[in-house]
């Protein structure tokens, strides 16, 4: 049975794993190998990168890490952050990145998805959205991030992303993110529900029956956690472990 | 030495990357002669059916492995390169494949309700003794795929997976060596698979 997935977000910043990882077998806590070999070995599913860095030669120090991590690491990961052409798709695919995930250039420019789909197929396009809920209940998708209100509704993007050609969708709701009082169920369900290709769960994570519930409630095909994570607050094993007793199929 | 067949489709880097992380010699190559002399082959691709066999096809290198398979060279066929053995997909337009083996590439169906493509970790149901799954039981493998095989001879299946049916999700017959999910992908279990291979 296709097991769900459990995925640690790491933040990078000029090459270097930032906001605190806190694994004390670590020799650099900063070095994104390192990092990831060791969340391949407590049974992370895949990982993703998120690129912070602003300055516009970061797309060589992003492309050696991306180099690094692939030569030592055999996991599927994924790598976002201030993509806006196919050919930051190919210089990142080509360095190893299983896939790519894609948010304000997506939103600014859904020609990409499609593009990018078109030429290196839809496994390795992933739309990431940040959506917020709005007062009549609905939810906007947000750009820049976070800071940006698109006025787009999440659904219409989320079904329009799936159109062009986008194979998964990462789904952060704002309010909850960094709240630790568990995902948006209601939102990731009906997203979930509604297109065809895997959803990731993202925002909220800080127990362990919020990563069932994102299963469960939300429809999740994947649960992402970055803090909860990297302070070992929790271990992906704990995660595991307590899904696999609730009959959630994951891999141990 | 192990050749990596380039056929200009798909990213032939994990590959690449993970045959020397295990210490063994490899190249990446699109060189008839360097791919007939050498001692293993790994089939690679991702992407559309029909793009990658006309890529083979357009360089010729459909050729080398048939050519290959005739001199049993042992080759490994990884994802879309192991739905390629195959006589034709159901993707697009139906386009025919190599045809090495018996055996159909189909689409899963919409009506099971389940995402496509089907895109993480299952588990195989080992089939039958085999080299690549050799020391290790029911394992869980990284997949990522639309379209999965349906093989005629079923002796030749070494490993079938569920995800709403059941399908073929490993073969091993004579020198040829097909599995659906990516080894290079699947962690430690992938690693020891390729191992297997290259030994």
């Amino acid at each position: 049975m296709l097991s769900k997935r459990i995925i640690p977000c790491l933040d990078v910043h000029n090459g270097r794993v930032v906001k605190g990882v806190n694994f004390v077998n670590l020799r650099d806590a900063g070095d994104p190998v390192e990092i990831a070999k060791e969340y391949d070995r407590q049974g992370a599913d895949e990982l993703v990168f998120l690129d912070i860095t602003a300055s516009s030669d970061a797309r060589n120090i992003v492309i050696d890490m991306v180099e690094a991590v692939a030569s030592q690491v055999f996991i599927p990961f994924t790598v976002g952050g201030g993509i806006r052409t196919v050919e930051d798709f190919r210089d990142i695919l080509r360095a190893g990145a299983d896939k790519i995930s894609i948010n304000s250039s997506a939103v600014e420019n859904p020609q990409l998805i499609h593009d990018a789909a078109e030429k290196f197929g839809s496994q390795c396009v992933v739309v990431a959205m940040d959506v917020k809920r709005k007062e009549d209940g609905n939810y906007s998708v947000y750009v820049h991030g976070g800071r940006k209100d698109t006025g787009i509704d999440a659904l219409e993007w989320a079904k329009k992303a799936e159109a062009l050609g986008a194979g998964e969708i990462l789904l952060t709701a704002m309010d909850s993110d960094g709240t630790k009082n568990g995902y948006d169920n209601a939102i990731t369900a009906k997203i979930s529900e509604m297109v065809s290709i895997p959803v990731i769960a993202s925002g909220g994570a800080g127990k362990l029956e919020h990563f069932y519930d994102g299963i469960v409630k939300g429809k999740a095909d994947a649960v992402l956690a970055a803090s909860l994570f990297h302070y070992k607050e929790l271990t992906i094993r704990q995660v595991k472990e307590y899904l696999k007793e609730r009959d959630i199929p994951v891999r141990i | 030495m192990i050749s990596i067949i380039d056929y200009g489709a798909g990213n032939l880097n994990s590959v690449e990357k993970a045959v020397r992380f295990l210490g063994f010699e490899c190249t990446v190559t699109g060189d008839r002669d360097e791919i007939l002399s050498s001692d293993k082959l790994i089939l690679p691709g991702v992407g559309a059916f029909e793009d990658a066999m006309k890529h083979l096809q357009d360089t010729g290198l459909h050729r080398a492995v048939y050519d290959a398979v005739e001199k049993k060279i042992p080759i490994l066929g990884i994802c879309l390169g192991m739905q390629l053995f195959y006589e034709q997909s159901e993707e697009g337009n139906g386009p025919l494949g190599l045809g090495i083996l018996k055996g159909k590439i189909k689409r899963f169906p919409d009506t099971l309700d389940l995402k496509i493509p089907q895109m993480g970790w299952n588990n195989l149901k080992i089939q039958k003794k085999c080299r690549l799954f050799d020391g290790l039981e029911n394992p869980y493998v990284y997949f990522v795929h639309s379209y999965y095989l349906e093989a005629e001879n079923r002796n030749e299946v070494a490993a079938t997976c569920e995800y709403g049916i059941s399908f073929d999700a490993a073969v091993e017959t004579g020198s040829i060596f097909l599995t659906q999910f990516h080894p290079e992908k699947s962690g430690e279990t992938g690693l020891k698979i390729l191992k297997n291979f290259m030994e």
